[in-house]
């Protein structure tokens, strides 16, 4: 499993700060952190530790299996986010 | 005798205030923090700003109360810092003072017709439909069909959604009650959402865009020709354009592809590339007069909405008007502005004179630092910035004590000056007041001055 961030995300950093594998993104000082309108767990490596969870002051990050229906399409978005990185990656290397 | 402890004032209980004064209590420890505020309510636009369905981002409340007034920082709201006392007065009584006054004015189109009765500022619909004592008197007329805001951005989808939502929808929230009423009553069957530029450089997060798509028994009515890119902007989406403006044109081609639905309750057009030329009416709002953009590349390659030659300008008619084209600060008394660009001039937090000299014990953060940018937790990186910046010039010597040291000659100040300022007890009152009138909604809010100042000073 893993957990996803839902779009009522306020980009407060507290869940990256806690995260011990480093599997949310953008952080600040990359590149797209600014234009970035939510964070994002990448699901590859996301362990379930559920530290985020506890961290965010917005209760804005789920388990995959619990998603609220509002935010049924945050799984797909988080999942599209790093496709999206790692092509990019791919392409620049 | 031991050297007083650092008084830090911050003028302002919004989000950047609150950030900022959580961030000093973290890295500086041994220092007192008050939060003075115009209101007599802290947490400014997370109380006055978020639309009233988006409860969960209000939950921010807990987080600010639990690191800022649950840590022994003290609220003095009521207290107007320019008017009930002045920038001298604060710097007779604080080592150092933060303004964190935000953007609270907006940018007017300069169209004519824009003063016409029902044109209105969205900010003003959102602080009458949030409970802000100031603007619970206007009186919105939603007795019109159809309603056309103008702008992309994220205050335009939230007056959008309140104007859709259904009575039983904004029963749940905290709508001001006043507001709930006006809305019951609501004749408008259609909002026509306008932006300047095309689909893939709309302001709107894509969490925005996807709420619009998604409200019980609204139509989302995107005409075809509306989503396709010119070749500019195709450019622009594949090279340079951010995820959420991929997200944003994927989302807007699928809402053009939906059928028709004839049977629903209300309806919401977006259209792009139109800009407002000026709004007809004889003694209110009749009608808003459109011309057609097209996107250019400027000089350095950003892009642009410019006015396309040859196009005839189309009328839509319409009996309010709502537009959200961006906010700006305004100067505080006896303290530097920066006229360009809106802010007070600073460097990394520190205020600078006129001179470009840092004016010592005087700092900022927030909108009014670095203008009408980002979202709330970007307030929370410009509040670390900032509080580094003072927690420096302390540890370096660089802020003498105040002439007037301790709180109790700030306390005899304002019980001089404003003797009903209220205290966190008063706001605690107020909030629990609040919360207890509320059967099936987050509260009810008290949404007049009279109101919540018997409410702070009464005793139980």
């Amino acid at each position: 499993m893993t957990y996803v961030i839902a779009g009522s995300c306020i980009k407060d950093d507290s869940c990256i700060e806690v995260c011990p594998v480093d599997c949310i993104h953008p952080k600040p000082g990359a590149p797209d952190f600014e234009e970035a309108e939510q964070l994002y767990i990448d699901p590859a490596v996301c362990i379930d530790c559920d530290a985020c969870v506890e961290a965010c002051p917005v209760d804005a990050i789920f388990p995959d299996f619990d998603v609220p229906a509002k935010f049924d399409y945050a799984l797909d978005l988080n999942a599209l986010f790093f496709a999206e990185r790692s092509t990019a990656e791919r392409t620049a290397a | 005798m031991a050297e007083p402890r650092p008084r830090v004032a911050i003028v302002g209980a919004g989000p950047a205030g609150a950030f900022a004064a959580a961030g000093l209590l973290r890295a500086a420890g041994d220092v007192e923090v008050d939060l003075l505020e115009r209101l007599p309510t802290p947490w400014g636009l997370l109380r006055g700003g978020v639309a009233p369905d988006h409860q969960e981002i209000k939950r921010l409340e807990d987080t600010f109360d639990r690191q800022t007034l649950a840590r022994g920082c003290r609220f003095l709201g009521h207290v107007d810092v320019g008017v009930d006392i002045t920038h001298l007065d604060v710097m007779r009584h604080y080592t150092a003072v933060i303004y964190a006054t935000g953007a609270q004015t907006d940018k007017a189109l300069g169209i004519p017709g824009e003063d016409l009765p029902r044109s209105w500022a969205a900010t003003e619909f959102v602080a009458w439909y949030n409970g802000h004592p100031d603007y619970r008197a206007l009186d919105f007329d939603l007795s019109a069909r159809r309603a056309v805001v103008i702008g992309n951005g994220n205050v335009a989808a939230d007056v959008t959604r309140v104007l859709m939502l259904s009575p039983t929808e904004l029963e749940r929230t905290d709508v001001a009650d006043h507001a709930l009423e006006a809305l019951r009553e609501s004749r408008i069957e259609e909002v026509v959402v306008l932006g300047r530029r095309g689909p893939a450089q709309a302001a709107f997060t894509s969490a925005e865009l996807r709420d619009l798509g998604r409200m019980d028994g609204v139509e989302l009515r995107v005409d075809r020709s509306e989503v396709e890119l010119d070749p500019i902007s195709t450019e622009w989406l594949a090279e340079e354009g951010t995820f959420t403006a991929r997200c944003n044109v994927d989302l807007l081609r699928e809402f053009a592809a939906r059928p028709p639905n004839p049977g629903a309750r209300r309806r919401i057009r977006l259209g792009f590339l139109r800009s407002p030329v000026a709004i007809r009416g004889s003694d209110r709002v009749e009608a808003v007069e459109i011309q057609r953009n097209e996107i250019a590349r400027r000089d350095d390659g950003t892009l642009r909405a410019r006015a396309a030659v040859d196009e005839d300008t189309e009328t839509i008619e319409c009996g309010l008007v709502l537009r959200s084209v961006g906010y700006r600060a305004v100067p505080l008394p006896d303290v530097p502005f920066d006229e360009r660009y809106f802010v007070l001039p600073n460097e990394a937090g520190r205020v600078l004179d006129a001179d470009g000299e840092m004016l010592p014990g005087v700092y900022t953060v927030g909108w009014i630092k670095r203008g009408p940018t980002g979202i709330l937790g970007t307030n929370k990186r410009d509040a670390e910035e900032t509080v580094t910046a003072l927690v420096d010039d302390l540890r370096s010597g660089a802020l003498p004590p105040p002439k007037r040291p301790g709180r109790e000659a700030l306390d005899a100040l304002l019980a001089e000056r404003k003797p009903d300022h209220v205290t966190v007890e008063g706001w605690r009152a107020i909030d629990a007041h609040e919360r207890a009138s509320a059967e099936h909604r987050p509260r009810v809010k008290l949404t007049s001055r009279d109101e919540l100042l018997a409410r702070a000073h009464s005793d139980g």
